[in-house]
């Protein structure tokens, strides 16, 4: 066989495998936008299930879903970020943090229904915060500190060692040379780890199934101790649990929680090439 | 506080000495980079290091302003001593605000020409916009970039060439108004016109500063150093007056370094 046919060869293969990689992510969404775009409408997103949740919008699982995530954010971003910090700027190189590394390492590879176990026995029961939006907020955040820590210490190991070196030499300190001259120029891949953990974090269902997610509510929640629907439960419920609810609804749903996870990482695309373009070197 | 600095140097004439090595041993893990070396380097004097690679000339600049405890397998013994005080019981960062450092390569911050130069005083509390600008001119004079820069101070300083961004980084470290300024083969990335430039401000520097000058090209040593230093394999060969280094060395092994022999 020539070389050049041999060449062909590799490179279709190589192209057919890139072509299986997106096809199930096309699929899915041509099947998703297909069966649920006709039964997305304002009124879909604005009002709150009736009928046994066969009619009626999907407005207190959006909201609830919003809720979750951005209280989680607020619990898992500093503390991510700061333990990212201490193992990547400040740890020695000991037996205490090498676990402490492996332990990120697997605790990102735990299911997320053990997460949601974890939830329940430790901030619902012990702790005493009830089935409520505060316990789910929580279990989302462990779950996503592994994510959060491990992108962020990416993104500091990236900036220039000689940043460091340079900062020093002036007579900073080694907070001041973090904070001015390491920090600023990671912020873009710890805030794009971030989004990414956040659009994981809208979409799982087990975390949240014992520690917040309610099947009907038929008020929004009013404050973090309460209860709240969510989007991936709420999908599941329809789906499973009610009996002659149309397809179009439980295909708008999914549409919906697709379309949030989607926005959520195209902002984390958009905004990561946007920072990079402002801080390079 | 600056000018009294400078007084109280030039009133203890040129003789005084700025820095003392002694018997200082430095280890990276169980590789003895520096063996025992005993040195003195004098207020406003050039003192260049040179000495092929491994030679633990970066390691002596180094220790100088104690970057090389940022190294986890780095071990030392002996002292050294800024003005008779031990450098180990000064802060790092006091230490490192008198003894600045330019690297080998020109590490501008990506930020832009301004932002790199008051770096180190925004950073030391000085917030004053007029200060300010007036350290810069001064800092950006001093080594010879101002007129290069003066109308685009905004820019980003990655877009200057090499030789600039060099130049840039000289401004920087003066901006923190250091005693002592350690270069660290400033000019092994640089083409000769550059080089010439930063030698240049190197000698009007030593005026206001004591310098030390690590170097792998001995003619820049020849060129600007007032004493020299020769290192091998960790160890002090011999330090002179740079043209009986370069003309009458007493060690065979120097002779044999200057003139291209080894390295």
């Amino acid at each position: 066989m020539k070389t050049t046919t041999k060449q062909k060869i590799a490179f279709s293969m190589l192209f057919l495998c890139t072509i299986i990689v997106i096809l199930p992510v096309l699929f899915v969404l041509g099947v998703i936008i297909k069966n649920g775009a006709k039964g997305i409408s304002w009124n879909f997103l604005t009002t709150m299930p009736s009928d046994g949740m066969r009619q009626g919008g999907i407005y207190p699982a959006i909201v609830g879903t919003l809720y979750l995530v951005s209280l989680s954010i607020v619990f898992s971003l500093p503390v991510g970020v700061m333990a990212a910090i201490y193992l990547n700027e400040y740890a020695k190189d000991n037996l205490l943090t090498r676990l402490i590394r492996l332990a990120i390492v697997n605790l990102a590879g735990v299911s997320s229904v053990v997460y949601g176990l974890f939830g329940l026995a430790l901030f619902v029961t012990f702790m005493k915060f009830g089935v409520s939006i505060l316990s789910g907020a929580l279990t989302l955040a462990i779950m996503n500190l592994p994510v959060i820590i491990t992108a962020s210490r990416e993104a500091l190991a990236s900036v220039p060692y000689s940043f460091r070196e340079v900062s020093l030499s002036l007579g900073l300190s080694r907070w001041q040379t973090i904070r001015h001259s390491v920090l600023p120029f990671a912020i873009p891949g710890i805030l794009t780890g971030a989004i990414l953990s956040l659009a994981r974090a809208a979409g799982e269902t087990a975390p949240i199934l014992f520690t917040v997610a309610a099947f009907y509510l038929p008020n929004l929640p009013a404050s973090v101790f309460d209860q709240a629907m969510a989007l991936p439960y709420h999908l599941y419920i329809i789906s499973t649990q009610i009996p002659n609810i149309s397809i179009q609804t439980r295909y708008a749903t999914a549409f919906v929680l697709v379309g949030i996870v989607f926005t959520m990482n195209i902002i984390a695309v958009v905004l990561r090439a946007r920072l990079r373009k402002k801080k390079k070197w | 506080m600056v000018e009294n600095k400078g007084k109280s140097q030039k009133e203890k004439g040129k003789s005084q000495v700025k820095i003392e090595v002694k018997e200082l041993n430095i280890w990276f893990g169980k590789a003895l980079a520096l063996n025992s070396l005993n040195l003195e380097i004098q207020a406003n004097e050039i003192l260049g290091v040179i000495g092929p690679a491994n030679s633990g000339k970066t390691s002596f600049l180094r220790q100088l302003n104690r970057l090389n405890e940022l190294e986890l397998s780095f071990k030392m013994s002996g002292e050294a001593f800024l003005d008779a005080k031990n450098i180990n019981q000064l802060k790092p960062e006091v230490l490192r605000k008198r003894v600045g450092m330019i690297f080998a390569l020109p590490q501008v911050l990506p930020m832009s020409i301004y932002d790199n130069v008051t770096y180190g005083p925004r950073m030391h509390g000085i917030n004053n916009k007029q200060e300010l600008a007036r350290i810069t001119e001064e800092a950006l004079k001093a080594s010879f970039l101002w007129d290069e820069v003066k109308d685009r101070l905004k820019e980003f300083a990655t877009k200057l060439s090499g030789g600039q961004q060099q130049r840039l980084c000289i401004s920087r470290t003066l901006a923190v108004r250091p005693e002592v300024i350690l270069f660290d083969e400033p000019c092994s990335g640089l083409d000769p016109i550059s080089t010439a430039k930063v030698e240049e401000s190197m000698l009007r520097l030593k005026e206001q500063y004591t310098i030390v000058l690590v170097t792998n090209n001995t003619k820049q040593a020849a060129r600007v150093a007032d004493r020299t230093a020769f290192f091998l394999m960790g160890e002090l060969i011999e330090i002179d007056k740079t043209h009986k280094i370069f003309t009458a060395p007493r060690d065979k092994k120097t002779e044999d370094y200057i003139q291209g022999k080894f390295g």
